[in-house]
């Protein structure tokens, strides 16, 4: 006994003059927790820089490059000047002027009665409403049904989550020339397949990042279908709910039958009011699974920024009022998007590309296998084609976009390496400058 | 299984022939089905806040609210003339960069170097969270798990335990003592007892100097016991400083990490919105050694990713010109403690008065009040809740004055040492704290 104790003395005195000598040596044992483990990586943070590097044209990263609407950035603003209650702390779960008119917004759309104050989660973006929904509803064990491509946070987020990631992938229709996001489709037997006694969630994003497929009514019932035969929640991003094109109609899984019960469908403020630096976002559910996700947000942030929140409540009483008018935002941004969404693809073509028309959303995804070019860039010869492509296409020509392959799991990645996706909501200039830089390129082959 | 099944078959087959009928046969069904949809186990246990209690209490406009930590005093002009300027910039209302804006971290690094006396990373040893709320969650996310032992001293800010057990820690509690044998009484740590509660489990303890609600500022003396035991068992800590620059005569702020080995172990957390009087921006930061902070940034990159740009930019114009002007009475760091140390002394005049035993704080914008002399028979309100609870609702409800209660701060077997306490808020217009000592003096007088 006294001799392990001498040891045990010794061992202190051992580690406590390694720490003095030398400050790094810190926690002989294990530092972070095992949840941070694999989910460390992320596509943003390297191309963000890049693109910042190499002073790009940037259509990498999805945010506009042109302002918010008028009348937001004025509420906005009166929200600033308002009284001192506009600073302090307003009510944890959303401010009570936006639950109020998120409430009243969303109940005329999906045809039920959402109650303010149990419905709705006021969150930072979208993003941390998903975060709340993986957190507080998926468990050690729990099978996640993500269909790919994917936003590329729903991986991480169910691995943090204690859960497992499934995938099923979205593939374009076996025949015919793959013109359009509509082409890409969800076999109804595969996603059976991959349903177990431990799937608890499947994630839907609709219209789709990066393809911009938006889900018809027939394809959203037969995930519904399969949500209620195996009592399965459903996640549903709709982020860009307002962006749909060529008359494609975005459907809320959340009105269809036997649905609302079992979904929690995240909305952004960032993408509805093109003010994504605002980090506004919200889920609507049913309150008896919105309440799981309270319990997270007051263990996590609590409290959401009060003025933006006002501003925001501000925008959708006046979207209410101007529904389906032509001098709704949610007409005129779609509008102004549309032009631009046919100006990228006309050049894309142009220089003998391949885009996929988006049939709603933020982005074009094209396929490059047509392109002939020499990857000399030994520092990434070990990654997948489209990374290696489009860190070429940064460096050496100065345009920014973001390998799709980064949407698809480690399993499924390869068999997608040879598309890249493009950001069009950017100012017409912007997009003339890409313009410039594939007609050079194209002129020089 | 086949029951469930059996409803479920029959709930379907309902709705396709009704829509009207559908929702009501859901209901029944809704109790079968949801019995699948249980939360996380994570989750267990934490759904209860004292601050969704009382906070709709003390709504109501008619009650003075002394409640909540918020001021009611306006932030300084310039940080909200900062932000209408960052609002009118296209790109300031777009996405920044994830781990904090650069124009902000950069300002933070200028501005705690000089504190830390230390080179600071902007890049990689700060991290922009939403709130210091926000930084505790990560920083305890990152780096707490199951298995772990997470020293709190109590009386705590309610959210440590919570976010403990939501990480699978373990909070291992231990008490401030009041100390009465001296003229000046004073609450203070028992080294022993703390030396006590580490082991080989202990990851981190969490210490909160200036403390909400009790307003002690630890002495560096008491630090240096307290990291003495960090570096013997190689345990982290996470030193939150909301309250740093509030701070009044005769004390000082020591930051834990500015002593000898502590660097590498600490993680400190700030907060805009005490340092601004803008707790509704909810920008808080994380700073300490790389080796920790890449994790906090991992969490954040997976929870929220970014926290909102015009709001950043507008907290980077405060800093920097309130750097310009550290140490002289027009900083804000130093005008605003001057103005709440009046407030202090105020409000414990306004509460002897009234008969009742101020804690004198040293530090923060709390204010503990002993209300054993009043003598107010609660007999008649629910047996279960501690002392304090019922007084703070009985208050809030017979008097319209909303105090917070202080056992909300402490855990089980603390709660007999800290029922006679309630904590009021004093970052309150003269107005409001004249209305307090109205309801007050009314009330001695009955």
């Amino acid at each position: 006994m006294g001799i392990i104790r001498n040891i045990a003395a010794s061992l202190v005195l051992l580690r406590q003059s390694s720490v003095k000598n030398n400050h790094k040596v810190i926690m002989s044992r294990r530092l972070h927790a095992r949840r941070t483990d694999g989910v460390d990586k992320n596509v943003w943070v390297e191309f963000t820089q890049l693109a910042a590097d190499y002073k790009a044209v940037n259509l990498g990263q999805g945010f506009p490059d042109f302002s918010p609407p008028q009348f937001i950035q004025e509420a906005f603003c009166k929200a600033i000047n308002g009284g001192p209650q506009m600073h302090q702390y307003t009510r944890a779960f959303g401010h009570p002027p936006l639950v109020k008119s998120l409430a009243k917004f969303f109940s005329r759309i999906v045809v039920q009665d959402i109650d303010p104050l149990e419905d709705i989660l006021v969150t930072v973006g979208a993003y941390q409403a998903l975060f709340c929904a993986f957190q507080g509803l998926i468990d050690e064990g729990d099978e996640v049904i993500i269909i790919e491509p994917f936003f590329d946070c729903y991986q991480p987020m169910v691995v943090m989550a204690g859960g497992k990631a499934v995938y099923v992938p979205l593939r374009p229709r076996e025949g015919s020339a793959i013109l359009s996001s509509g082409d890409w489709v969800l076999s109804a037997d595969e996603l059976a397949s991959k349903i177990t006694p431990r799937t608890k969630a499947i994630v839907i994003n609709t219209p789709n990042n990066p393809l911009g497929k938006v889900y018809k009514t027939e394809e959203l019932q037969m995930i519904a279908d399969l949500c209620i035969k195996h009592n399965l929640l459903c996640f549903s991003d709709e982020v860009y709910e307002w962006l749909t094109y060529d008359g494609a109609k975005h459907i809320k899984i959340a009105s269809l039958p036997g649905m609302w019960e079992r979904t929690v469908t995240v909305g952004s403020a960032g993408k509805t009011f093109s003010a994504t630096g605002w980090k506004v976002g919200w889920a609507i559910g049913s309150g008896n699974i919105i309440k799981y996700m309270k319990t997270i947000h007051q263990n996590s942030v609590y409290h959401c920024a009060t003025a933006a929140q006002e501003a925001v409540a501000h925008g959708f009483e006046r979207e209410y009022e101007l529904f389906g008018t032509p001098e709704s935002y949610f007409q005129q941004l779609p509008t102004m998007l549309h032009h631009k969404r046919k100006k990228l693809a006309s050049c894309l073509e142009s220089v003998g590309l391949q885009p996929i028309m988006p049939e709603g959303g933020y982005f074009m995804v094209t396929d490059i296998s047509s392109v002939k070019v020499d990857l000399n860039d030994l520092s990434t010869k070990d990654e997948l084609y489209d990374f290696r492509f489009v860190k070429w296409l940064i460096k050496e020509k100065g345009l920014a976009t973001i390998p799709v392959s980064a949407f698809y799991s480690p399993e499924h990645s390869k068999e997608f390496d040879k598309y890249i996706r493009f950001c069009f909501v950017k100012e017409d200039s912007t997009l003339d400058a890409a313009e410039a830089i594939l007609r050079k390129w194209s002129q020089k082959e | 299984m086949s029951i469930a099944r059996q409803v479920l078959n029959c709930s379907r087959f309902t709705c396709r022939s009704a829509h009207v009928t559908c929702r009501k046969t859901f209901t029944t069904s809704q109790h079968v089905m949801m019995s699948r949809h249980t939360h996380a186990k994570r989750i267990e246990g934490l759904d209860k806040n004292v601050w969704v209690a009382f906070t709709a209490l003390a709504a109501d406009p008619s009650v003075v609210n002394l409640g909540q930590g918020f001021p009611d005093i306006p932030p300084p002009s310039y940080v909200k003339e900062a932000l209408a300027k960052a609002a009118s910039v296209d790109r300031m209302n777009q996405y920044t960069r994830g781990f904090g804006h650069p124009s902000l971290v950069k300002a933070l690094s200028q501005v705690y170097g000089k504190a830390y006396g230390r080179q600071i990373d902007p890049l990689k040893e700060i991290l922009v969270t939403v709130g210091g709320y926000g930084s505790l969650f990560s920083a305890i996310q990152a780096l707490v798990e199951e298995g772990d032992e997470v020293i709190i001293i109590e009386p705590f800010f309610d959210c440590y335990v919570p976010m403990v057990r939501m990480a699978g820690g373990k909070p291992v509690l231990i008490p401030l003592r009041l100390d009465v044998s001296r003229c000046h009484a004073d609450w203070f740590l028992d080294p022993d007892e703390l030396a006590g509660k580490f082991n080989s489990k202990t990851k981190a303890i969490i210490i909160n100097t200036p403390n909400n609600p009790i307003g002690k500022v630890f002495t560096k003396d008491e630090l240096q016991m307290i990291a003495d035991l960090c570096i013997k068992h190689d345990t982290l800590c996470f030193s939150d400083e909301v309250y740093e620059w509030l701070v009044y005569r005769g004390h000082q702020h020591v930051k834990i990490a500015t002593l000898p080995g502590m660097w590498d172990r600490t993680v400190t957390i700030g907060s805009a919105g005490k340092t601004f009087s803008v707790t509704g921006w909810k920008l808080g930061w994380s700073i300490g050694p790389e080796q920790l902070m890449k994790h906090l940034q991992t969490v954040m990159q997976n929870s929220l990713y970014t926290c909102p740009t015009p709001l950043q930019e507008a907290v980077a114009q405060g800093l920097l010109l309130n750097y310009e002007l550290m140490d002289q009475p027009e900083c804000y760091f130093t005008s605003l403690a001057d103005e709440l140390e009046g407030k202090r002394d105020r409000l414990a005049d306004i509460v002897e008065e009234a008969g009742m035993t101020p804690v004198i704080p040293e530090g923060g914008y709390f204010m503990l009040v002993d209300v054993t002399a009043l003598n107010q028979d609660l007999s008649h309100m629910d047996e279960d809740e501690a002392y304090d609870y019922k007084f703070v609702k009985w208050m809030i409800k017979e008097k319209k004055l909303a105090a917070i209660p202080v056992t909300a701060f402490v855990g089980e077997e603390s709660t007999k040492d800290f029922e006679k306490y309630i904590r009021l808020c004093f970052i309150k217009q003269d107005s409001t704290l004249d209305a307090a000592r109205s309801i007050l003096k009314s009330w001695t007088k009955v």
